[in-house]
């Protein structure tokens, strides 16, 4: 059913890019959605934003980051191989309006979940600065399409191996100090959504994240993706995963990922060993 | 078989053989082992085959249990299973999980004097031995109406809407949300209580009948209402149950390592976290367990944590044990198993340490009041009492609301002021044209027969919708 059609490794093969054939979701799906995907039968549910559609051809794109068992589990599906479980589309559409200047930033995976939602601001008329990062150049992803995406592009490393040498902090800031910016939309790690939180508490401007938290079902029924959006337990699944940067509980949010650190160790040795064995 | 009143009285109820306390409390296997056929004779002779049965009267679904009784006690069981489906399609799990001493069993005339007749334990037996010896012959099936039936959610109400309408003969299709059929059956009662076996068997049977059961499908997201009636469909059946989890929305809740029942038992249950790392998915093993709430979840939450490996599992209920509105089966193991009971005592907030993980909460004890809506007596706290109970897991089990994905994008559904579907109490018909719905997202969390009930109910006003056009 959820054939892999394409498959591209990016970033060093830290990165890996799928086009799944997912005829049902693709019609429905929106920039900002997301769905959850389960690769056999002893597998986990990861959700996974869906970095383009394709509702003529029936296909959605992920592209994740390679970081633990299941998205290692992920790495090793051939073109041609299927994934048991594809779930969505999931979550609130991200809110597109126009508003004029916007800014969109992203940092390392981040920017495939912002491609979409930049090209969707963009179609709509706004004039949209993309400033996106990595920690060096090996690792950027995505260039050329934001670059199309957006009306301009920055592009920030760590390591000053590429672009401006810097966090994409310092370029929002550079930016912001200039233009007459309506809205921030910041997606990537979580220290990174902090950060650009703070600064644009700064300036002012409302700054729209993606909340990453960890998920079961992702239809509201269990509640273990709950974050604090100012002072109040909200679903990210249902409620989310876009929310106002200025009221999330980020240190909340940041402890609670790291709830499994000793199960996904444990999860990750085991699956090593099985792919040595297996040679 | 004469046989002398008398001496019926004598024979004392048939005990379930199990797994003693000490073994299971460990293990995910099926706690009873199931009636052999000698005790199943033995028991089913103790009936008194009334006449004014009022054991059926109890049965919400009306199970002809004399009659299903008589058959064991001849011998015939095929019949007797038979007997059973004219009125209920999952004996098998009924059997295992209805509160009997509230409805069959607690009507019982036996039950008068002595004990009554173990009809879940009856229920069981049949049904079991049809599943693994029987002949697996498919009940007889309509002329094809050419009617095209959408059914939302494969809980215990879907599938008994699915199960009536292919066989009158009409084109059933059941849409659910996760990646396995079954719902509360399959992500929420655990392995020990209804192995997942029978419910998959009984899922396998529609399907032999010619139901599709499409997964992954969630009903509001992937495809609309309207979406399907465009696709041809010509009626609809909502079984989605509650499925919203409710917090105690005290501070402190969102440590790591408190859960909601609904999330414990999917990643237990669904996503088979007890078998971790064999299964992906993991799950906080505590040592020092606590559960609120005292119904059938809280038990299920316990039990499962105790075989998780705690050394110590608490329920902790802000009631006194009379309210508690587990099945007395369910509390009964749960003691045998050696989890604690802390009654007439709520949680005030929960204390973690400086990762985020909880340590322990805040307790307060209660004393009765006076009755409450429900007619139970309202716990009111007691000045002065608090005290704090060290944790490393917290399960919260109080009750579930209505879930409001599909419901809120749907138009031209009525929902009550606690979100649940308003329905017609005698057909199921909900405020939109074609559309119907029965269950937990109705009646609010209730039983499975009842939410079976609701879909018999349904499936027979959709029947006469479909046939004869209302
Ligand atoms: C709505 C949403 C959209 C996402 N979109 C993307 C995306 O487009 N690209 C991408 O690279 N990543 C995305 N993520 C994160 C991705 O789900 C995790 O990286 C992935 O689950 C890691 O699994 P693992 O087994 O490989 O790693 P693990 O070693 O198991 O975990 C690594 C970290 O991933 C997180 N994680 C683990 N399990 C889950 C889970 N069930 N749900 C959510 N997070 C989990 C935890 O914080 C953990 O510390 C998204 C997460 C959410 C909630
Ligand atoms: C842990 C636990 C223990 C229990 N123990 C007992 C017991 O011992 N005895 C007893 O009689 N009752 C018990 N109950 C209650 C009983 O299980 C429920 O009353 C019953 O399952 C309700 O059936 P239902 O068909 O209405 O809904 P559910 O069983 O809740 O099934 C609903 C299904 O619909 C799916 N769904 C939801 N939304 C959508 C959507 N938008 N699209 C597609 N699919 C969707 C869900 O994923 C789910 O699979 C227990 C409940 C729980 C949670
Ligand atoms: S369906 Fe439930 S209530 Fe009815 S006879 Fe069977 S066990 Fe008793
Ligand atoms: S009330 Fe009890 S004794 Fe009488 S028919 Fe029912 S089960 Fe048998
Ligand atoms: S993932 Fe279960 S409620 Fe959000």
């Amino acid at each position: 059913m959820f054939e892999i059609l394409k498959r591209q490794e990016m970033a060093d093969g830290t990165v890996v890019m799928n086009e799944i054939s997912a005829p049902l979701i693709a019609k429905k799906a929106q920039p900002g959605q997301f769905v959850i995907l389960k690769a056999n039968e002893t597998g986990e549910r990861i959700p996974l934003t869906m970095a383009d559609t394709d509702p003529k051809k029936g296909t959605i794109t992920i592209i994740y980051q390679v970081v633990g068992k299941s998205t290692n589990l992920f790495k090793s599906l051939q073109v041609g191989d299927h994934f048991q479980d594809v779930i969505g589309p999931l979550g609130k559409p991200t809110h597109l309006e126009k508003l004029g200047t916007v800014i969109c930033v992203g940092g390392g995976t981040g920017v495939a979940v912002l491609h979409p939602i930049t090209r969707g601001l963009k179609q709509i008329g706004n004039r949209v600065i993309a400033i996106i990062g990595a920690r060096t150049k090996d690792l950027l992803i995505l260039e050329d399409k934001m670059k199309v995406a957006s009306n301009e592009l920055h592009v920030c490393t760590d390591d000053g191996s590429y672009g401006h040498h810097g966090f994409v902090t310092d370029k929002l800031k550079e930016v912001l100090e200039k233009e007459d910016v309506k809205l921030v939309v910041g997606i990537g790690p979580v220290p990174m959504m902090k950060f650009v939180c703070k600064v644009t508490e700064e300036y002012g401007v409302k700054t729209l994240v993606s909340l990453n938290a960890i998920m079961v079902d992702g239809t509201g029924m269990c509640g273990c993706c709950r974050v604090s959006i100012g002072g109040k337990t909200q679903f990210a699944c249902v409620d989310g995963p876009e929310f106002d940067g200025h009221q999330v509980d980020f240190n909340e949010l940041m402890q609670r990922l790291d709830a499994y650190k000793t199960e996904e160790a444990i999860a990750m040795d085991k699956y090593s060993c099985e792919c040595k064995a297996a040679g | 078989m004469v046989e002398g009143k008398t001496k019926k009285e004598k024979m004392p109820r048939q005990p379930m053989p199990e797994q003693e306390a000490e073994i299971r409390r460990r293990n995910f296997k099926e706690v009873p082992f199931g009636y052999t056929r000698e005790l199943a004779l033995k028991e089913a002779s103790r009936c008194l085959q009334c006449k004014n049965p009022s054991c059926v009267e109890g049965c919400p679904v009306s199970v002809d249990i004399p009659g299903f009784i008589k058959l064991i006690t001849e011998g015939e069981f095929t019949k007797s299973i038979r007997k059973i489906w004219e009125r209920n399609a999952l004996p098998a799990v009924c059997g295992r999980v209805c509160p009997q001493e509230a409805q069959c069993e607690g009507n019982c005339i036996l039950g008068k004097k002595d004990d009554p007749v173990a009809i879940g334990n009856l229920e069981r037996f049949v049904a079991d031995l049809e599943r693994e010896k029987g002949t697996g012959e498919l009940p007889p099936k309509a002329a094809p109406t050419g009617k095209k039936v959408a059914v939302v959610g494969s809980g215990p109400s879907g599938l008994t809407v699915a199960g009536d309408l292919i066989l009158k003969g009409h084109d059933v299709t059941v849409f659910e949300a996760f990646h396995k059929p079954g719902g509360v059956l399959v992500y929420g009662i655990p392995e020990f209580r209804l192995p997942k076996e029978i419910v998959y068997s009984e899922v396998n049977f529609l399907e032999r009948l010619g139901v599709k059961v499409e997964c992954n499908n969630v009903v509001g997201r992937t495809v609309s209402l309207d979406e399907l009636f465009e696709q041809g469909y010509d009626a609809i059946y909502l079984g989605v149950g509650a499925g919203l989890p409710r917090f105690l929305n005290i501070p402190g809740e969102n440590l790591i390592g408190i859960y909601s029942a609904n999330e414990y038992l999917t990643r237990s249950n669904l996503m088979k976290a007890y078998l971790f790392p064999e299964y992906d998915t993991p799950i906080v093993k505590g040592k020092n367990v606590a559960i609120f709430g005292a119904g059938n979840v809280a038990m299920d939450s316990a039990r499962t944590a105790m075989r998780l490996g705690a050394d110590k599992v608490r329920i902790i209920y802000r009631r006194s044990k009379e309210e508690m509105p587990a099945r007395a089966a369910e509390i009964h193991h749960a003691e045998q198993e050696g989890i604690e009971f802390y009654l007439l005592t709520a949680p005030t907030r929960f204390l973690g340490d400086d990762k985020g993980r909880v340590t322990g909460m805040e307790c307060i004890k209660m004393e009765l009041g006076e009755p409450d809506d429900s007619g139970r007596r309202r716990p009111v706290p007691l000045e002065g009492s608090k005290f704090q109970l060290e944790c490393d897991l917290a399960v919260i089990a109080v009750g579930a609301g209505a879930n409001p994905l599909l419901t809120r994008s749907t138009d031209g559904l009525k929902l009550n002021k606690s979100g649940y579907i308003i329905t017609d109490p005698a057909t199921g018909k909900t405020s939109k044209k074609g559309v119907w719905a029965g269950g937990d997202i109705v009646t609010g969390s209730a039983t499975v027969i009842l939410a079976m009930g609701a879909g018999r109910m349904a499936s027979d006003s959709i029947h006469n919708y479909l046939t004869l056009g209302w």
